[in-house]
């Protein structure tokens, strides 16, 4: 059975912009629900960037990508906005009394008032290796990710890549497996020393089998694979396998986006200046998925956004009530809700 | 400076490279198929090539963190290199390189 939510505002994105976002929702009295496919707050400046410099956000002179997340979460907790991690958004439905009806593919259904599109250059998907064919055996024995640990149970399994995700599930399936051959390109692993050491003991033990080369193409009928075969200095290789997890890092994709009847420009959403809404009244778009004559794809021009959207989502969400314009750092309103008044 | 890119389908681009540009830079300033995701902070690698053999010794082994990020694409050859990591100069004049299936945009 699906679970059903019921908000003010749903965020999809939880990147910089839609993060931001909360904030200026939350001085309005705006709750607000984010979805995002990755498992942490931060979009881009956690996945591709947490340990580089960030040279432009005003009034930090140098601010990493995961510590600009980490201040972000700080700033909005007065507000506590709901996150659900791991989960795509796939569809929005505007219904016959202006709200929506978002759905996830985790089986959840939002209602809200206002939708909020932070989705910035896209989800973040799992990189697919270049193998033939492989899109026929993704979900049923090739995997991306591990969800449930006992589709793993008693089968061959091959894991390929060098890093913590690689080294992580090596351990934490070898119990439970048939037989588990660790593929990598080379002997140096990006993972955690601790890991490839515990690794390496598996392997003198003959518990895991590791192999330096690359995955070349899969046979297998219906789904289901039975052997792969990999490219090595030493020449081909063919290795028996039930199920393989390729972990080759993420990729941005724009998914299910293009797909919700909204305006676009190219791979991004048509919005005014103004209110920055979409061509569907009560959806907006903010940050880096949306278009307009002089856009600039930078975090800060998404938070200038974020604060012009929240006005408008605030005349959805409460029509009628007039909205003062206050200050932070004067208004003792604004300051309680922070919780520092 | 002239740099000679294959793309993905074969065919030959003979591209004008601009000194002080990243090979990446150009090769997306002229619309071929690259992604190049983080735009050359080497964080993605989509900007992944084959250096043409000949070009091997002009262009040079790869940083360690370039090693790393190339773990990250499933088609790495003794040739393999980020094209963001390699910056256009007159020594790398009549360049060639090939772009690697990872490299495409989706
Ligand atoms: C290497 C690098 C360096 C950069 N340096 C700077 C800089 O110095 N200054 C600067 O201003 N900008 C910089 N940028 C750009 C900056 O990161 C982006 O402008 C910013 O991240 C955009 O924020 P966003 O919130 O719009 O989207 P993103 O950060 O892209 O976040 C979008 C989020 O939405 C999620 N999502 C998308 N679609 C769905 C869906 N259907 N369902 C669920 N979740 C979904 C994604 O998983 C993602 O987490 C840099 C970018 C890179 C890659
Ligand atoms: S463009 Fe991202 S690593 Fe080169």
């Amino acid at each position: 059975m699906s679970t059903e939510i019921t908000t003010d505002v749903v965020v999809i994105g939880a990147g910089p912009c839609g993060l931001f976002a909360a904030f200026e929702l939350g001085l309005l009295d705006l709750k607000c629900h984010f979805i995002d496919i990755l498992d942490r707050p931060g979009g881009q400046c956690a996945e591709l960037y947490p340990e580089k410099p960030i040279y432009d956000i005003p009034g930090f002179p140098v601010v990493t990508g995961q510590q600009l997340t980490d201040n972000l979460m700080a700033q909005i907790a007065p507000f506590a906005p709901e996150f659900h991690f791991n989960r795509m958004v796939n569809s929005i439905e505007k219904q016959e009394d202006g709200s929506f009806k978002l759905s996830t593919d985790a089986d959840e259904v939002f209602h809200t008032k206002v939708v909020v599109i932070a989705a910035g250059g896209g989800s973040f998907q799992p990189k697919r290796p270049p193998v033939d064919g492989i899109e026929e055996f993704e979900n049923k024995s090739v995997f991306y990710s591990v969800r449930k640990m006992d589709d793993f149970r008693g089968q061959d399994l091959v894991i390929v890549g060098g890093g913590d995700s690689a080294l992580d599930w090596t351990l934490n399936l070898e119990p439970i497996v048939n037989s588990l051959t660790l593929v990598h390109r080379r002997p140096v692993f990006k993972a955690a020393p601790a890991s490839v050491n515990k690794m390496h003991e598996l392997v003198a033990e003959g518990k895991i089998n590791f192999i330096t080369g690359q995955i070349a193409k899969l046979d297998g009928e219906n789904g289901q694979i039975n052997h792969v075969h990999l490219t090595t200095d030493a020449g081909d290789l063919s290795v028996p396998a039930t199920r393989l997890l390729p972990f080759f890092g993420l990729t941005m994709k724009l998914g299910p986006v293009a797909d919700w009847g909204l305006e676009l420009n190219d791979n991004t959403i048509k919005v005014d200046t103004e209110k920055f809404e979409t061509s569907v009244p009560g959806i907006f778009a903010i940050g880096d998925i949306n278009w307009y004559p002089g856009k600039l794809k930078l975090i800060l021009s998404g938070f200038h956004e974020a604060a012009l959207m929240a006005q408008a989502a605030k005349a959805i969400v409460s029509p009628g009530e007039r909205v003062v314009f206050q200050y932070t750092t004067s208004s003792t309103k604004l300051q309680k809700k922070l919780g520092v008044a | 400076m002239i740099i000679h890119v294959t793309d993905q389908a074969g065919a030959n681009h003979e591209l004008e490279g601009l000194e002080g540009w990243r090979v990446m830079e150009v090769i997306r300033d002229w619309g071929l198929n690259i992604k190049a995701e983080c735009g050359g902070a080497l964080s993605c690698a989509t900007c992944h090539v084959y250096v043409d053999k000949d070009w091997m010794d002009v262009v040079g082994a790869p940083s360690d963190e370039e090693e790393d990020m190339l773990d990250s694409v499933g088609d790495v050859r003794s040739n393999s290199r980020l094209s963001c990591q390699i910056l256009c100069s007159d020594a790398l004049d009549g360049l060639k390189v090939t772009l690697a299936a990872t490299a495409a945009k989706d």
